[in-house]
C-alpha cells in the first residue's frame, strides 16, 4: 500500500475526530477546511496512474471551494453573529468520541463486507467515506448550533465525495461541477439563513427553534 | 435542441430580468409573460415533441412531459395570483397577527427572481434524463425555493426555512450517495460502465449489479422521499407549507412534490427493468400507507387550516407512493392522481390565502361564515375540500377509484381496507374543520371585524379568485371527462414505468 | 533466564532517577533559571532514607505495605522490559499483560494506602487516579497490540513467543515504519498521552503543586514520609522509565542486532523523551479536570484506529 495515501486517509479520519471532539466552533471550521484540502488532493493519489488535466482542474476546484472558500464563508458568518463560540453540544465530548470510535469500527467492518463489482482503489477509502458520512450525520443531530449543523452537512457531503472516489467513479464533468455548485449554493444560502436567525433570535441554537409544531 | 433548452433558459433569463427591473408593474408583467410563454412552450412541445438535446441528457419523454405540463399550468395560476398578491401586499413594516412582533417582506424583485428560477429548476427536473443532472436539479429546487418560504421576514417563517433547507439538503445528500451506488451498480468492468441515462440503464438493466442497485434504490427513495414528504422524513413539510405565502405553498405542494415523485419514478423504472421491482414496490407501499396514517392522525387534531392542507399533501404523496407500490393498473391511477392532486391542492392553497388575508388568522376555529364574507372563495373552499377527499364528481374520485380497484383486483384486501379506512378518517377530519369555517356568520370570527365591531366587507379581486376558479373547473372537468390527449399521455407514461 | 541480560534492569535501577532530573533541568533552562542539579532525585532519596517515618494511629498495615509493594512491582516490571532491540532477562508469551497488571498492582496499593489514611482529601485523589488510569490502561494495551501486529504484518519472520514484549520490540524496524508509518505514528501519539498521564505530568497533572484541589497523583502520597516516601519516589521514577522505554523503543527503530547499540539508542531516546516532556511542561498549562478523560479517550480512539488500520490494510 502507498504510505502517502495511507497517511492522507488517516489524517482525514483524524479531522473527523477533531470535529466531534472540539469545543470551539472555529476549531471545527478549521478541521473541516483541512478535510476539504486533503479530500481535494486525494483523487490525485488514488486516482488513475497518469494525471489528466481534468482531474487536476477538478481537484483544484475542490480544494479552493471546500478547503478555502466554505471555511472563509463560515468564519465570516461566525464573526458577523455575536454568539458564544462554544459548541454546547447535546451529546458530551467524551461520549461523542466513544460514539465516533463505534462508528469507525462499524464503517471499517461494513466496508469489508460489501461486495465490490470492481476493486476499490485503496482498501481504506470506502471505510473512510462511510465513517465521514456517519460523522456528518452525527454532528447534525448532536450539535445544536445552526453553524455546526452546516459543518455536519459539509462533512457528510465530503464523505459522499470520498465514496465516489473509492470507486474512481467518473461522472461527466458537467455533473461534478453541478454538484460542486449546488454545495456552494447550499452553504451560501445556509450562511445567509444563519445570519438572519442570529439577528432575529439573538442565538442560533436550533433546538430552541420550536415555535412550529403540532 | 433549442426548444428543450428554452424551457429552462426562458425562466432563468426572465428571473434575471426581474431582478434588475425597477418598475413594479413591468416586473409583474415579466412574471406573467414568462409564465404564459412557458405554458405556450410546453403546449408546443406536447404537440411537436422536441428531439433529445445535449447527447440525450435532456429529453422530453411521456413521463417528463406529463409532470412538466402540471408544473407549467400550476405556475401560470400561481403567477396570476401572485400579481394580485403583490398589489394587495403591504410592503412596509407591520405587525404579525399571531405574535405581535413587527416584520417586513423580502424585496419583490428578489422574490420574483427566485420564483422564476424555481420554475426553471423544476422544468430541468422534468427534462433531465441523466441521474446526476436530475440530482443537481432537485437540489437546486430546494435552494431556489428556500428564499420563497422566507418571504415574510419573521421568526416562524425563518424557522420553517431553516428546517426546510437543512432536512431537504441532508436528504438530497443521501440521494447523491444513492446516485453513486447506482453508478457502482452500473460499473461492469475496470473501464466499462453503463451511462447514467435513464434510457441506457433501462436498456442494460440486466447487467446491473443487483445488490448495489437495491442499495441505490434505498438511498434514492430516502433522499427524494424526504423531498416528497413521505412519512418518517416529512417533518419539514407542514412547517414550510404553512409559513410560505399561499402561491408558494401551492407551488411547493402541487409542483415541487411532483418533481420529487418523478425522481422516485425514474429509479423505480430502472429497478423494474432490472427485475428488482418487487423489492422497491414493497418499500413504497409501506411508506405510502405510513404517510397516509400519519396524515390522518394529524389532520383530525388540526386547528391550523394551512397545516391541514400540508398534511393532506403528505396523505396524497402517500397515496401516490402506495399506488406505485401496487403497480399494474395503479400506475395509471397514480399518474392521474398526481395531476388531480396538483390542481386541487393548488386551488385549495390559493383559496386558503384568500381566507387568510380576509380573516387574518390561520386558526380554523377563528374563521366563521366564509360563505357570507367571501362568497366565491367560500364555495371554492368547500368544493376543493370535496375534491381533495375524493368525492364525486371531481377528478381525485376517479383516480382513487382506479387505485382502489387495482388493489382489489390484485387481491390485496388488507391494503385496500386500510386505504379506504384512512380516506374515510381524513374525510371526516377535514369536513369538521372546513364546513365549520364555511358556516356561521362573520360576526362570530373576531379577527375579521373592524375595530367598531362591524363586518369589514372585503371584495374578492379577480386576481385572487380566477386562478383557483380555473383550477377548480379543471378538476371538475377531469372528473367528468378525461381528454383523449391527456389520457393517451398518462397511459404511455404508465407503460414506460412498467405497467 | 539469561544472566547477561540482567544488565538491562540494573541499568534501569541506576538511571531511572535521572529522568525527573532531566525534565526539571529542561524546564529550568527554558524558564531561564539555573535549576536544581541533574542528580537531585538521588540526593533526595539518600536524604529520605536517613530519616525516620511517622505513622498515624488511624492507619494499619496496609498503609505501610503500599510503598513496599509499589516499589517491588515497579522493579519486577523491569524484568520483562526490553530496551529497543535488546531483549529483557525474562521472556514469556503475552508478558505485555504481565507488565500492565504489575503497573496496576502498584497503582492498587498506592490507592488503598491512600484510602487507609481515612483522609477525604487523599480519597479524592485516589478516585481520580483510578478513573484516569481506567481510561489509560486500555490505551496502553491497544497500542502494544498494534505494535505487535505491525511487526507481524510487515513480513518479518514469525519467530518467538506471541505478544512477548521483547519479541515485539525486536521485530519492529525501520521497514515496519516504512510499511505502516501513519498507524505507528498514531500509536506513538497514544503512548505519549499514556506516558504523560500515568506519570502525572502536565497537561494531566502538575507535579509542582502539592496543595491544590485538582491534583491527582501527589495528593495520595501526602501522608508518607521518610523511607516510605523514598520508595514511592523511586517507584515513580521506575514507572516513568518503563513507560518511556516502551515509547522510545517504538520511535527509535534502531535494530542493529547488537544489544549494546540497540539499548544505548533506546536510552538516548529516553533522555530525549525526558527533554520533550520538559518542553511540554514549559509551554502548556494543565488541562481542566473535565477535559482529561476526553484527551485519554482521544488517545484510545487513536490506538484503536491504528490497530484497525494495521489489521485491515
Amino acid at each position: 500500500m502507498n504510505l502517502f495515501t495511507d497517511a492522507v486517509i488517516a489524517a482525514l479520519i483524524l479531522t473527523n475526530l477533531r470535529l466531534i471532539a472540539s469545543s470551539r466552533i472555529s476549531a471545527c471550521i478549521y478541521a473541516v477546511a483541512c478535510q476539504g484540502v486533503l479530500l481535494g488532493v486525494l483523487p490525485l493519489l488514488v486516482g488513475p496512474q497518469h494525471l489528466t488535466v481534468r482531474a487536476c482542474a477538478l481537484s483544484a476546484a475542490t480544494v479552493m471551494l471546500k478547503g478555502f472558500f466554505f471555511p472563509w464563508l463560515l468564519l465570516r458568518a461566525l464573526r458577523s453573529v455575536s454568539v458564544r463560540r462554544e459548541m454546547e453540544p447535546l451529546v458530551g465530548y467524551t461520549l461523542s468520541l466513544i460514539i465516533g470510535a463505534v462508528l469507525l469500527a462499524t464503517a471499517m467492518w461494513f466496508g469489508r463486507q460489501l461486495p465490490l463489482p470492481v476493486p476499490a482503489r485503496s482498501p481504506m477509502v470506502l471505510p473512510l467515506a462511510m465513517f465521514t458520512i456517519m460523522v456528518g450525520l452525527f454532528a447534525i443531530v448532536s450539535r445544536r448550533k445552526a453553524l455546526t449543523q452546516v459543518l455536519g452537512y459539509l462533512v457528510m457531503e465530503n464523505g459522499i465525495y470520498a465514496f465516489g472516489l473509492a470507486f474512481a467513479l467518473s461522472e461527466p464533468s458537467l455533473v461534478e461541477l453541478g454538484i460542486l455548485l449546488d454545495a456552494f449554493m447550499a452553504v451560501f444560502v445556509m450562511g445567509i439563513t444563519i445570519f438572519h436567525i442570529s439577528r432575529e433570535f439573538d442565538h442560533m441554537d436550533t433546538d430552541r427553534l420550536s415555535a412550529l409544531r403540532d | 435542441m433549442t426548444m428543450i433548452a428554452l424551457l429552462v433558459l426562458l425562466p432563468i433569463f426572465a428571473g434575471l430580468a426581474a431582478l434588475v427591473v425597477r418598475s413594479d408593474p413591468f416586473r409583474r408583467s415579466i412574471l406573467l409573460a414568462a409564465a404564459l410563454a412557458h405554458v405556450a412552450l410546453t403546449g408546443y412541445a406536447w404537440v411537436y415533441r422536441p428531439a433529445a438535446a445535449f447527447s440525450g441528457w435532456l429529453l422530453l419523454d411521456d413521463l417528463g412531459l406529463l409532470f412538466l405540463a402540471i408544473v407549467s399550468f400550476l405556475f401560470l395560476a400561481a403567477a396570476f395570483y401572485a400579481v394580485g398578491y403583490f398589489k394587495k401586499e403591504n410592503w412596509g413594516e407591520r405587525q404579525d397577527f399571531a405574535e405581535d412582533f413587527l416584520f417586513t417582506n423580502a424585496r419583490e424583485a428578489t422574490f420574483t427572481c427566485c420564483l422564476l428560477l424555481f420554475l426553471a429548476m423544476m422544468s430541468l427536473v422534468c427534462l433531465s434524463q441523466d441521474f446526476g443532472l436530475l440530482w443537481v436539479a432537485v437540489e437546486a429546487t430546494t435552494l431556489a425555493s428556500a428564499p420563497l418560504i422566507y418571504f415574510h421576514r419573521h421568526r416562524r417563517s425563518l424557522e420553517a426555512t431553516w428546517k426546510y433547507l437543512m432536512i431537504c439538503s441532508v436528504g438530497i445528500a443521501l440521494a447523491l450517495l444513492g446516485n453513486f451506488c447506482l453508478a457502482v451498480a452500473a460499473t461492469l468492468g475496470p473501464d466499462k460502465s453503463v451511462p447514467m441515462l435513464v434510457s441506457s440503464l433501462v436498456a442494460n438493466a440486466g447487467l446491473l449489479h443487483p445488490l448495489w442497485l437495491k442499495v441505490a434504490f434505498l438511498f434514492l427513495v430516502v433522499g427524494y422521499g424526504t423531498k416528497l414528504g413521505l412519512a418518517p422524513m416529512h417533518t419539514w413539510l407542514p412547517d414550510a407549507h404553512s409559513e410560505a405565502p399561499s402561491m408558494v405553498s401551492a407551488l411547493l405542494s402541487g409542483a415541487l412534490l411532483n418533481c420529487a415523485f418523478l425522481a422516485v419514478l425514474r429509479i423505480l423504472q430502472v429497478c423494474m427493468a432490472a427485475g428488482q421491482g418487487q423489492f422497491g414496490q414493497k418499500i413504497l407501499l409501506v411508506l405510502g400507507l405510513l404517510s397516509m396514517a400519519l396524515a390522518a392522525v394529524f389532520i383530525v387534531a388540526q386547528t391550523d387550516f394551512k397545516r391541514m392542507l400540508a398534511y393532506s399533501s403528505i396523505e396524497h404523496m402517500g397515496i401516490l407512493s402506495l399506488a406505485v407500490g401496487l403497480g399494474g393498473a395503479a400506475y395509471f391511477g397514480a399518474l392521474f392522481h398526481a395531476v388531480n392532486h396538483s390542481l386541487t391542492k393548488g386551488m385549495l392553497f390559493l383559496v386558503a390565502g384568500n381566507i387568510l388575508s380576509a380573516y387574518k388568522t390561520k386558526s380554523a376555529p377563528d374563521v366563521r361564515g366564509a360563505s357570507k364574507l367571501l362568497p366565491v372563495s367560500g364555495v371554492l373552499w368547500v368544493a376543493g375540500f370535496l375534491a381533495i377527499t375524493g368525492s364525486p364528481p371531481f377528478g381525485p374520485f376517479l383516480s382513487e377509484l382506479i387505485i382502489l380497484k387495482s388493489a382489489l383486483d390484485q387481491g390485496r384486501f388488507v391494503v385496500a381496507a386500510a386505504f379506504l379506512f384512512l380516506l374515510a378518517v381524513i374525510f371526516v377530519g377535514m369536513a369538521a374543520i372546513v364546513l365549520r369555517m364555511f358556516q356561521g356568520t362573520p360576526e362570530q370570527a373576531g379577527n375579521a371585524l373592524a375595530p367598531d365591531g362591524s363586518v369589514v366587507s372585503s371584495s374578492e379581486s379577480a386576481f385572487a379568485v380566477i386562478p383557483p376558479l380555473v383550477l377548480g373547473l379543471a378538476v371538475l372537468v377531469l372528473g367528468v371527462y378525461l381528454p383523449p390527449a391527456l389520457k393517451g399521455l398518462i397511459a404511455h407514461a404508465a407503460r414506460a414505468i412498467g405497467g | 533466564m539469561n544472566y547477561g541480560r540482567l544488565a538491562l534492569p540494573v541499568l534501569a535501577l541506576a538511571l531511572a532517577p535521572l529522568l525527573p532530573g532531566i525534565i526539571n533541568r529542561t524546564k529550568a533552562v527554558i524558564a531561564g533559571r539555573k535549576g536544581q542539579p541533574l542528580f537531585q532525585l538521588y540526593f533526595d532519596l539518600a536524604k529520605l532514607l536517613r530519616k525516620g517515618a511517622v505513622y498515624s494511629h488511624t492507619t494499619s498495615l496496609v498503609f505501610r505495605a503500599g510503598p513496599v509493594v509499589g516499589l517491588i512491582s515497579a522493579a519486577a516490571v523491569l524484568l520483562v522490559l526490553p530496551l529497543g532491540g535488546a531483549a529483557a532477562p525474562v521472556t514469556f508469551s503475552a508478558d505485555l499483560i504481565f507488565l500492565a497488571y504489575l503497573l496496576g498492582l502498584m497503582r492498587f496499593f498506592t490507592v488503598i494506602a491512600a484510602l487507609d489514611t481515612g483522609s477525604a482529601f487523599e480519597a479524592m485523589g485516589a478516585s481520580r487516579e483510578v478513573q484516569f488510569s481506567a481510561l489509560a490502561e486500555p490505551v496502553l494495551l491497544m497500542a502494544l497490540a498494534a505494535i505487535a501486529l505491525a511487526g507481524q504484518s510487515s513480513g518479518s519472520p514469525l519467530h518467538g513467543l506471541p505478544f512477548c514484549l521483547s519479541v515485539i520490540y525486536s521485530r519492529l524496524s525501520l521497514a515496519t515504519w516504512m510499511h505502516s508509518g501513519p498507524a505507528l505514528l498514531m500509536v506513538a501519539g497514544a503512548l505519549w498521552v499514556v506516558f504523560l498521564a500515568e506519570n502525572s505530568r502536565i497537561p494531566f497533572d502538575d507535579p509542582n503543586t502539592h496543595l491544590e484541589l485538582t491534583m491527582i497523583h501527589e495528593v495520595m502520597v501526602l501522608d508518607h514520609g521518610g523511607p516510605d516516601f523514598a520508595m514511592i519516589l523511586y517507584g515513580a521514577s521506575l514507572k516513568m522509565w518503563t513507560l518511556g522505554a516502551l515509547l522510545a523503543g517504538l520511535i527509535v527503530p534502531v535494530r542493529t542486532g547488537n544489544s549494546f547499540l540497540d539499548a544505548g539508542a533506546c536510552v538516548l531516546g529516553l533522555f530525549v523523551l525526558a527533554v520533550l516532556t520538559g518542553v511540554v511542561e514549559s509551554v502548556m498549562a494543565r488541562l481542566r479536570l473535565t477535559r482529561v478523560p476526553q484527551l485519554l479517550v482521544s488517545a484510545g480512539f487513536l490506538s484503536t484506529f491504528a490497530l484497525a488500520l494495521i489489521i485491515w490494510s
